[in-house]
């Protein structure tokens, strides 16, 4: 008999034996149903993050260092950081001056919580941004509509500002924003340029976001805003070099004494990729942990019931054995019931796990989070594949010593 | 060439620390066609000596050729392989698998013999209609009578067309117009020509058969020709068999 005939007269044994017993095989799946559907949810969950992940952070560009007071990626008690002096205008402009391993340099000040109007409408906690002529190109932005801030709206202070499109939506839904005039707060600005629509970073909405000159923001906003300086490098290759030279400049014009740490961060894409990296495996591992745990739970369980499955049917071993099923046969036989109950097992997690993936990903684009879940058949595969290996290395044992029973005692056995 | 070839065939079991010798040495020869009994108490032997022609077990000493082949030193998968195709088997309680019914019941050894589907549907359809239940194909084993699940039993070893019919106490769970009926079935088939080898206690049982052996603490006691065998249906009979049911289709 060639495998494959065995393979598919087992299964119908194996389908008609699981018929038998139904309420029996589904109460044993329920270890390896809760397996399966961690593992789904899991890869779903890492698989969607990865695709927000590459979509939004790796747009920050590589070759680009941000200096701050904090530290993106840092266990350490916020307090710390938070006590650090502020970065001043000036000492942008000294960093600006005295780099040379630069391609460009853009200082950058942020305020949250204010509110733009625009006759009677109103938008809550705006993200109000300062920026130079040359930030456009380092945050990695692109406009959608009219322009961006010039030099001599930064030299100037010119009450202009660039809108991020969820606001230019939201006041001008049928356009004609440019040259219009909002309010911020009690600040009157003209439209000049309207942004391409970014999405999310880490679950922020960059699309709430409205540009001015940062010298704007000094004089209306915020006298003594704290900067963050983002320094574009001459190339990729020469990132490191580039760090060196600012920490180097910085230390200098912040006055930091030898001997003593830096008073500041120098941050880079890589580092959100780290953190982001370490949850994910956080997530992994105890995703892992969890669905081996259930598959060993349930493992046993299918065990335990194959167990029982090849008691009860000892005589029917025997029968089979009298009329020319070899051991071969036999094992194969109870390790498809086996796998045959775990697929099915598989399926039911997969059944469930299905919606919940819907659902998430329904929050989370709602929500613009980069805590998304996306289905994958690689997920789908690797749930099934799980399912059946778990029934097959648990039915072992019972198939093997089913295999094993001496055709006189199993036809004697009641 | 005899069919069956027994000389000294011994089976000891280890229970323990005690021995026990179920079968001391028996030699037998047994030729194609024939009709044969084997009689003796329960503890006589007679059981092992069945389970060591049907290939189930293997001999502690002593030889055994089934058909020209060595049979007793053979692994577990060349002995599968000899019950497969050379014994048909029928068991005192019919031993059908309950959830399948006759047809898949039937079909079971050709499955293992690894014979196509749709051979297989025509073949056990046929041994079927051979046992007089070709209209039951599709009845479990608990829609049938216990006279119909041994004729069923029956299909089932006759279908790969063995050498052997190896029947342990066929009648043993049947009453006796029954019990009648299927040694009927047996006449019919030794009349084709099959190899028939019933093991019983029952001396009326027995009677049927053309030869006698009897067993008797492991060895033979008496190997005798029965030269009047018991007829349930006469030689030239065109009558249908006593008990009502139709007599099973020959051809």
């Amino acid at each position: 008999m060639t495998l494959l005939t065995e393979i598919r007269e087992s299964a119908r044994i194996a389908l008609s034996a699981i018929r038998a017993n139904k309420l029996r095989a589904g109460l044993t799946t329920l270890g390896v149903v809760i397996g399966i559907l961690t593992i789904t949810l899991v890869g779903t969950m890492l698989n969607g993050m990865t695709q927000s992940f590459n979509r939004s952070v790796s747009t920050l560009g590589a070759d680009v260092l941000f200096v701050g007071r904090f530290p993106w990626a840092s266990f350490e008690d916020n307090r710390k950081f938070r006590n650090r002096k502020e970065i001043t205008l000036q000492q942008v402009r000294e960093l600006e001056r005295q780099l040379t391993t630069a391609k460009a340099v853009s200082p950058q000040a942020e305020d949250y919580g204010l509110s733009l109007y625009y006759n009677n409408r109103r938008a809550k906690s705006i993200w109000l941004v300062g920026n130079t002529e040359a930030s456009l190109g380092i945050r990695g932005l692109s406009l959608a509509q009219g322009r961006w801030l010039s030099d001599a709206d930064v030299s100037s202070g010119r009450p202009v500002c660039v809108l991020g499109s969820f606001l230019a939506e939201r006041f001008f839904p049928k356009g004609g924003a440019l040259g219009q005039k909002v309010k911020l707060e009690n600040t009157t600005l003209e439209i000049i340029g309207i942004l391409e629509k970014q999405g999310s970073l880490m679950g922020w909405n960059q699309d709430n976001q409205v540009v001015i000159p940062i010298t704007k923001f000094a004089e209306n906003f915020f006298r003594q805003p704290d900067y963050a300086i983002s320094v574009k490098a001459r190339s990729p290759e020469s990132v490191a070099e580039t760090r060196e030279e600012i920490r180097g400049i910085m230390r200098r014009v912040r006055r930091v004494d030898p001997g003593k740490p830096d008073d500041f961060a120098i941050n880079q894409q890589d580092a959100i990729a780290g953190v982001f990296d370490t949850f994910r495996l956080t997530l992994g591992t105890f995703g892992l942990f969890v669905t081996l745990l259930s598959l060993f739970v349930g493992g046993i369980g299918i065990m335990n019931i194959m167990f029982v499955s090849v008691v009860e049917r000892t005589r029917e071993i025997g029968v089979r054995k009298a009329l020319g099923a070899k051991r071969r046969t036999i094992l194969i036989q109870f390790l498809i019931e086996a796998a045959t109950i775990t697929l099915g097992a598989g399926l039911i997690g997969l059944a469930i796990a299905w919606p919940i993936t819907l659902w998430i990903a329904a929050i989370a684009r709602q929500s613009d989070s980069l805590f998304t879940a996306v289905m994958s058949w690689w997920i789908v595969a690797l749930a099934l594949g799980l399912s059946v290996l778990t029934g097959v290395i648990a039915g072992f044992i019972p198939a093997f010593r089913a295999s094993r029973m001496n055709p006189v005692d199993a036809l004697r056995s009641e | 060439m005899s069919l069956i070839r027994l000389e000294n065939l011994a089976r000891r079991y280890e229970m323990g620390t005690e021995t026990v010798h179920a079968l001391r040495g028996v030699s037998l020869s047994i030729e194609r066609g024939e009709y044969l009994a084997i009689m003796g108490p329960s503890g006589s032997g007679k059981s092992t000596l069945m389970n060591l022609l049907g290939c189930l077990d293997t001999p502690s000493a002593g030889r055994y050729e089934l058909n020209g082949k060595d049979v007793a030193r053979m692994s577990d998968n060349a002995l599968a392989e000899v019950r497969n195709g050379e014994i048909g088997f029928v068991f005192q309680s019919f031993n059908l698998l309950a959830r399948s019914d006759a047809w898949r019941n039937v079909e079971l050894p050709l499955i293992y013999a690894g014979i196509s589907p749709a051979e297989r549907k025509k073949r056990a359809q046929s041994a079927l209609q051979q046992v007089g239940l070709g209209d039951r194909m599709h009845h479990r084993p608990n829609e049938l009578s216990g006279g119909q699940r041994q004729r069923v039993a029956i299909a089932r070893a006759l279908v790969n067309r063995p050498s052997i019919v190896l029947a342990d106490e066929p009648t043993g769970n049947l009453d006796s117009k029954t019990g009648v009926e299927i040694l009927g079935l047996f006449e019919a088939l030794s009349r084709q020509g099959n190899t028939i080898i019933v093991v019983t206690h029952e001396e009326e049982v027995a009677q049927h058969a053309r030869r006698i052996i009897r067993i008797r603490d492991g060895l033979i006691a008496s190997d005798e020709v029965n030269s009047h065998p018991l007829a349930v249906v006469p030689a030239t009979a065109t009558t249908p068999a006593p008990g009502g049911e139709s007599p099973p289709v020959l051809n």
